[in-house]
């Protein structure tokens, strides 16, 4: 692992992950992958009759369930294949700063439409 | 007073200073100790979550809200998209096997992975323009109704990027086969892989997102 100390007294790492390591985090990928796909046919798709208690049971967490594999499948890919976990920690602030910003904008849209849309309901069409 | 020792120092400083001015080409470093461009290149994708964020966020406000046309039930299939992100994810594992053979100056191995990364980053356009041309003559053009524009804008904007890092992987595997891409320019490939991850990223919120929570509405 080849880590030094810079003049700052900043403690650096430049080692990367090995193959074996890669071929793990593919391998993870691709279950969650699925996992997202067999959730989505469980609850709606063509194994909702037999799987019956348990696309009940998650339905109403259908959303939840995929933001939350998603965000996992997000976190393995920046970790891992873009380095963020080896590389400076100055990188993770200048992508989590991005990140929030978007966060920002995401729900500044929805909360601008639904206040619109508010009105729209209250007031009627114009 | 000139003296030797004076005209020595005045000497020894303008090389100082035409080496701060003029540094070599291959020294990107900033007061990080990091290679510039990397940094610009997390700066350009920071920028790049914000677009997406946007696109992403109009196409679940507009999603349903057309008045009339065909929507996402009719439209979207789950084996073809799920066919597209597991090419997208495999690609994002065989750009950072190419890396590492880039960086251990292991030749064979870099255009080994790479070759397969920029075939998966053509068979994903591939797949987005079946899909495209299987949708609009399904009768979803891109002004039929606030649902479809929506999803092309986002889903087009996605494909463009991809199809840009096709293009500079290939440009990349064209340099790897000439020799050009020694473990010192690693960093040549590492840039473009990261740009390549984002894409693979961006994806990975698409495919739930977009496709799967419209069809479980």
């Amino acid at each position: 692992m080849a880590s030094h100390t810079d003049a700052h007294g900043e403690h650096l790492d430049h080692a990367h992950a090995s193959a074996g390591r890669y071929i793990q985090i593919a391998v993870i990928l691709f279950a969650l992958t699925a996992l997202e796909v067999l959730l989505y046919e469980a609850i709606f798709g063509s194994l909702r009759e037999s799987s019956g208690a348990l696309a009940t049971s998650l339905g109403p967490w259908f959303v939840e369930l995929l933001l939350a594999l998603s965000a996992l499948k997000f976190f393995l890919v920046a970790a891992f294949y873009m380095h963020l976990k080896f590389d400076i920690k100055a990188l993770t602030w200048v992508f989590s700063f991005s990140l929030g910003l978007a966060t920002t904008v995401i729900l500044s849209l929805f909360l601008l439409f639904w206040y619109n849309r508010g009105l729209w309901w209250m007031d009627g069409p114009w | 007073m000139l003296t030797p020792r004076n005209i020595e120092e005045a000497a020894m400083t303008s090389a100082v200073l035409d080496h701060d001015a003029h540094p070599a080409p291959e020294a990107h470093h900033t007061s990080l100790p990091i290679d510039n461009r990397k940094l610009a290149m997390w700066t350009f994708i920071g920028s790049e979550c914000l677009l997406f964020a946007s696109l992403i966020t109009t196409f679940l406000i507009y999603r349903d809200s057309s008045v009339g046309g065909p929507g996402p039930k009719d439209m979207f299939e789950v084996p073809l998209v799920t066919f597209g992100t597991a090419i997208l994810l495999f690609s994002s594992f065989f750009v950072v096997m190419a890396l590492d053979g880039a960086k251990n100056g292991n030749r064979k191995k870099l255009i080994l992975w790479l070759s397969l990364t920029v075939m998966c980053g053509l068979f994903f356009v591939a797949m987005q323009v079946y899909e495209f041309n299987h949708f609009y003559h399904k009768g979803l053009g891109y002004s039929t109704n606030l649902f479809s524009s929506s999803f092309y804008t986002l889903t087009g904007f996605h494909g463009a990027h991809v199809a840009i890092g096709t293009v500079w992987l290939a440009t990349l595997l064209k340099d790897a086969i000439k020799g050009r891409i020694p473990a010192e320019k690693a960093i040549n490939l590492e840039l473009s892989a990261l740009y390549w991850h984002f894409v693979d990223v961006v994806w990975i919120i698409i495919f739930p997102v977009v496709y799967l929570m419209s069809l479980g509405r």
